[in-house]
């Protein structure tokens, strides 16, 4: 870890005026559960880290209407304990119980989670984002037993990570961006994240100098559940996750999302069409289980992974709908 | 004279019980500390450069930039310019600075340049095999096959492991104005010091030793090694005490494996299910090192069997002996092995080793046929137990797995002092090292039970050399080490005591006896007198005897030569490749037993590291850079509590078993987990998953070849 400057504002003005243009000279810190790693392991090294922990507007769970609003600093267990949450977006709450460390929920906050960086062993042993060495990805021909088997015609193979943005993005959230003047946009979570073209790039749309505010997720009653296959039992990353959400009254599609398949969250809206209309569920998750693998491209050695991708759709399916997976 | 044997069943006040370890509420409140926690005035902080290429020779090397970092105190180049790489991690260069940050950032500074050589690393491919192929051929294997009914062949094996420690290799050295101090974490608090003579150039009787706790070894720390041996290069080059533990992504890399090893084995038997021929070829690696070939078959000497081994070499970290070295790897292949002949055979697992048992030693056959009764009864395996392949409908199949395993475990040599002080108070002292199994509790015990007394009456002092030599701690040799030392030493310290009573009483010493915190007549247990004021009558003269125990197989206090069964039960989801433990019961075999609750415990901890090893643990290397892509707790897994199941221990207890002495247990609980689990997993799914770990992609792999699926 190199020595940087530690700021610790309390206002977001403040904060987005600490902030750098460029990345690489500042980042900034929520809960610290991956970025404290990333600064040990010299992954990152920015000149100044800007906590956002000082800013009280920043946490809270605010549900009016049909909308549920969640602070981007709110803690994962803050998220997991809240009921109406956990009733209206079971996909939400089921995959942030799956993260399984009390530790991480209890430090890790909700945007955290979404912008924390790829776990790729290759990226974490210092290869760089995208597994390079002389130019080249070690990933095609290396151990990429947990890479993409989507999106991954190159030069990126890894994994996103998140566990709340497949289920974000099954239920239509959108985030809430806020950058210099006050600058502030909303992206959808489905658009928020994309596959870097080299290792100096980040894997969102989110500026050096811009902060994720607040996620906004729409209450549609809809049915909604995520299942995660992990190798343990305890904490662990999931192997694949899938979140689905249907049956919305007001028309909205329904949404399948894998997680831990490609470099960015996977939607597969050819398998979520079985779920506009079905006669019986188990069929239904069935076929649409079928159709989410379709196009997926397996590196040597993570073929596996594409039967994990089909058994996560349907079982999410199956718990969306209330059934016994 | 108090006879040196163990006093009979009925008179045990200590030995054998259930009984807590004195040192537990220490080490669950962190008062216990370990070599990371000492920390001393003006102690500087120990930094290693490992490499970062798996093959090659150091280009050049440039230290100029760190040694100009302020803070910066020493810095000791570990390879020179032009040596050979032969595994990414190897130490180049170590330096100590004033604090951690410092010397991270110095670590940085260090140019370094290498010619790089593509490393091999590939251990799985028996073509790859070089050097000197051991061949044997006993009885008439060719024969044997033929006389066949039934033939099973397959492909078994154990991936690389490593050893895990949470407590890293390494220690703390402080120059003293005698020499020198060293705080290590060590399976041989007496061998260290002689090991550190050429990094000081002291004498070893100049160097003080003192580990009080110690975090796992598993095998990996019977000396200080490089990285110990560095850290007192550091300190007598600063003449500061230098603190120089290894971090977990070195631990796992060069800190010790664990040797991969595989087999093509070909194994018959008559219709009945009698083995009548085996044939095993066998590869694998122990990294630059020669593979020390696992015989072939275990516990089995089946009469006609040809065997050939030949080793791989690949440029990963070192290899150390690793809890039972060789024996899980040979318990897997075998029993993986028999159990998928007894399929073919249509025999049920259970009575397959039942009909085999007259090809295990002979002093283990009766052990092991009363082994597997008991851990049948408790895992219900009459109800459980079904043919290979679970037939019940839906995704989730069960089984379950049997396996069994044998080791020696005589005791180290060691020596041992006891002191009874004229106030009454006793002192032992040993330099023996407790690896958190219970050896303090159990001296505790043995002296409490030989002289009547408490187990808090007893002071035990451990973990420095300044005490009587012991052996290190490894194949399960201290316990029968330590006891015995112990026993004799009490004894004899005993006899003196009763000397001095008898002499007061006027009668014989053989008349009396040390017991209830008494010193009583034999023939009249109430004329005693009380433990205190027998003391009392040694004046100023405390009594110290010593005992020794010399190293060899069987003592009138010790033995060696244990089996054991283990059967566990598994679910396998057939659709994700998961597999989940539901139980795994244990039958153990380890003699008397000193302290039936640490011993318990000692096979439930073997339990969870050998679910660990069954199901997540591998060391996994680049094919192409030779880096380790797992030097970390997220990818390397451990197995947390919701992983291991339900764990159920037996130990075998009775005259039978007592009467033999005491015998080791810290190896044989951990041999067999992984043939027992990949059985039960057979069991279940109806396929071999060939090679363990036994993860998702390798058992969907051997599910899409065949299965329940």
């Amino acid at each position: 870890m190199n020595s940087f400057e530690y700021a610790s504002p309390n206002s977001l003005d403040a904060a987005i005026g600490l902030l750098d243009a460029k990345f690489g000279e500042t980042e900034i810190l929520a809960g610290g559960t991956d970025l404290v790693t990333c600064l040990k392991q010299n992954l990152v090294a920015p000149k100044r880290l800007v906590s956002l922990k000082g800013i009280p507007s920043l946490k809270g769970i605010d549900i009016s209407g049909d909308k549920a609003t969640i602070g981007a600093m709110t803690s994962l267990v803050d998220v997991l304990e809240n009921k109406t949450l956990a009733k209206e977006f079971p996909a939400l709450t089921q995959a942030i119980e799956a993260i399984g460390s009390p530790q991480i929920l209890s430090m890790g906050t909700i945007a955290g989670d979404l912008c924390q960086r790829p776990r790729c062993w290759y990226y974490r042993q210092g290869f760089g984002l995208l597994g390079q060495e002389d130019g080249k990805s070690l990933i095609p021909e290396g151990d990429n037993r947990y890479h993409a088997i989507f999106g991954n015609a190159g030069p990126a193979y890894f994994v996103n990570p998140s566990a709340v943005a497949p289920p974000l993005i099954a239920l239509g959230a959108t985030l809430e961006i806020t950058g210099p003047k006050s600058k502030t946009r909303q992206v959808p979570v489905a658009e928020f994240f994309r596959t870097p073209a080299t290792a100096d790039e980040r894997e969102n749309v989110l500026a050096a100098n811009e902060v994720i505010t607040k996620i906004v997720i729409p209450i549609r009653g809809m049915s909604n559940g995520t299942y995660e296959i992990r190798q343990r039992q305890g904490l662990d990353w999931p192997l694949v996750s899938a979140s689905v959400a249907y049956g919305g009254k007001d028309g909205t599609k329904p949404e399948i999302v894998l997680g831990h398949v490609a470099p960015i969250p996977w939607r597969v809206p050819e398998a979520a069409a079985h779920l506009v209309k079905f006669a019986a569920i188990d069929v239904a998750a069935s076929k649409a289980a079928e159709a989410a693998i379709k196009g997926a491209k397996p590196l040597s050695k993570n073929a596996y992974k594409v039967q994990l991708a089909q058994t996560a759709v349907k079982r999410a399916i199956l718990a969306a709908s209330g059934a016994k997976v | 004279m108090t006879s040196i044997n163990w006093p009979p069943a009925d008179k045990r006040k200590l030995i054998g019980k259930r009984i807590d370890r004195v040192d537990g509420p220490k080490k669950s409140s962190g008062a216990a500390k370990y070599s990371l926690d000492i920390n001393r005035p003006e102690m500087l902080y120990g930094k290693i450069l490992g490499s970062p290429i798996a093959r090659g020779m150091l280009k050049s090397l440039d230290t100029s930039k760190a040694e100009a970092l302020a803070g910066v105190e020493a810095i000791h180049v570990m390879k020179k310019v032009g040596d050979p790489i032969n595994w990414a991690g190897e130490e180049i260069v170590a330096l100590a600075a004033t604090t951690e940050e410092i010397a991270t950032e110095a670590i940085k500074l260090i140019k370094a340049e290498y010619d790089r050589t593509p490393p091999q690393m590939d251990d799985t491919d028996p073509a790859k095999g070089e050097g000197q192929k051991r061949e044997r051929t006993d009885g008439m294997p060719d024969q044997g096959f033929k006389d066949a009914a039934f033939t099973s062949e397959g492909r078994y094996g154990a991936a690389c492991i490593t050893h895990c420690c949470l407590e890293p290799h390494g220690q703390v050295s402080a120059w003293t104005e005698s020499g020198m101090k060293v705080w290590p974490s060590t399976q041989s608090v007496s061998g260290v010091a002689a090991q550190l003579t050429a990094a000081s150039k002291l004498d070893a009787s100049k160097i003080e030793v003192d580990c009080q706790n110690m975090g796992g070894g598993f095998g990996s720390k019977f000396g200080p090694g490089a990285v110990g041996a560095v850290g007192v290069e550091l300190s007598k080059k600063a003449k500061r005490p230098v603190k120089l533990l290894l971090e977990r992504d070195m631990e796992l890399e060069i800190a010790g494996n664990r040797p991969s090893a595989y087999a093509d084995i070909k194994v018959a038997c008559d219709k009945e299910g009698k083995v009548t021929a085996w044939d095993s070829k066998s590869w694998g690696s122990s990294g630059v090192g020669n593979w020390g070939a696992p015989p072939l078959p275990y516990v089995f000497q089946f009469a006609n069997r040809s065997t050939s081994s030949q080793g791989i070499k690949v440029n990963r970290g070192p290899v150390q002996a690793w809890r039972a070295p060789g024996h899980p790897q040979r318990c897997l292949i075998t029993m993986s092995a028999l159990e998928d002949l007894a399929a073919k055979a249509g025999v049920d697992a259970l009575e397959f080793y039942l009909k085999n048992l007259d090809a295990a030693p002979e002093n283990l056959r009766s052990t092991y046929a009363e082994e597997l009764e008991i851990a049948a009864k408790l895992i219900d395996y009459k109800a459980k137990a079904h043919k290979r392949g679970d037939t019940t409908t839906g995704p989730i199949k069960r089984g379950l797995g049997i396996s069994l395993h044998t080791w020696g475990g005589a005791g180290h040599a060691s020596a041992c002092n006891v002191t009874i002080n004229p106030d009454g108070s006793v002192a032992v002292n040993i330099g023996t090292q407790d690896l958190g199994v219970g050896t303090r509790t159990c001296l505790g015990i043995v002296v409490g039970e030989t002289l009547g007394l408490p187990l808090e009456a007893i002071e035990v002092n451990i973990g420095r050399n300044s005490y009587p030599a012991d052996g290190a701690s490894g194949g399960s040799t201290t316990i029968g080490g330590i006891s015995s030392s112990s026993r004799r030493a009490a004894v004899a310290a005993l006899d003196q005591l009763l000397k001095k009573v008898a002499d007061e009483l006027k009668i014989t010493p053989d008349k009396l006896e040390a017991a209830d915190g008494k010193i009583r007549e034999v023939e009249h247990p109430d004329k005693s007198i009380s433990w205190k004021d027998a003391c009392k009558l040694l004046g100023q003269n405390s009594i110290t005897e010593q005992g020794k125990h010399t190293a060899g197989p069987r003592t009138e206090l010790t033995n060696s030569g244990v089996g054991g069964v283990q059967i566990a039960d598994v679910s396998v989801d057939i659709e994700t490749g998961i597999v989940k433990m539901n139980e795994i019961v244990a039958v153990q075999d380890c003699g008397l037993i000193i302290d039936l609750k640490t011993a318990e415990s000692q096979v439930y901890g073997a339990l969870i590291m050998g679910v660990t090893y069954a199901l997540f643990e591998e060391a996994i290397y680049d094919p192409q850079t030779g880096r380790m892509l797992n030097p970390d707790m997220e990818f390397y897994r451990l197995a947390g509590l919701s992983d291991v199941g339900k764990l159920r221990v037996h130990m075998m207890t009775g005259d039978k078993y007592e009467s033999r002495g005491v015998i080791g247990l810290g190896e044989p609980p951990v041999i067999t987990p992984g043939a027992a689990i990949s059985n039960a997993v057979a069991n279940a799914i109806g396929v071999r998953v060939p090679t363990i770990p036994l993860t998702a992609d390798r058992v969907l792999k051997a599910l899409h070849s065949g299965g329940v699926a």
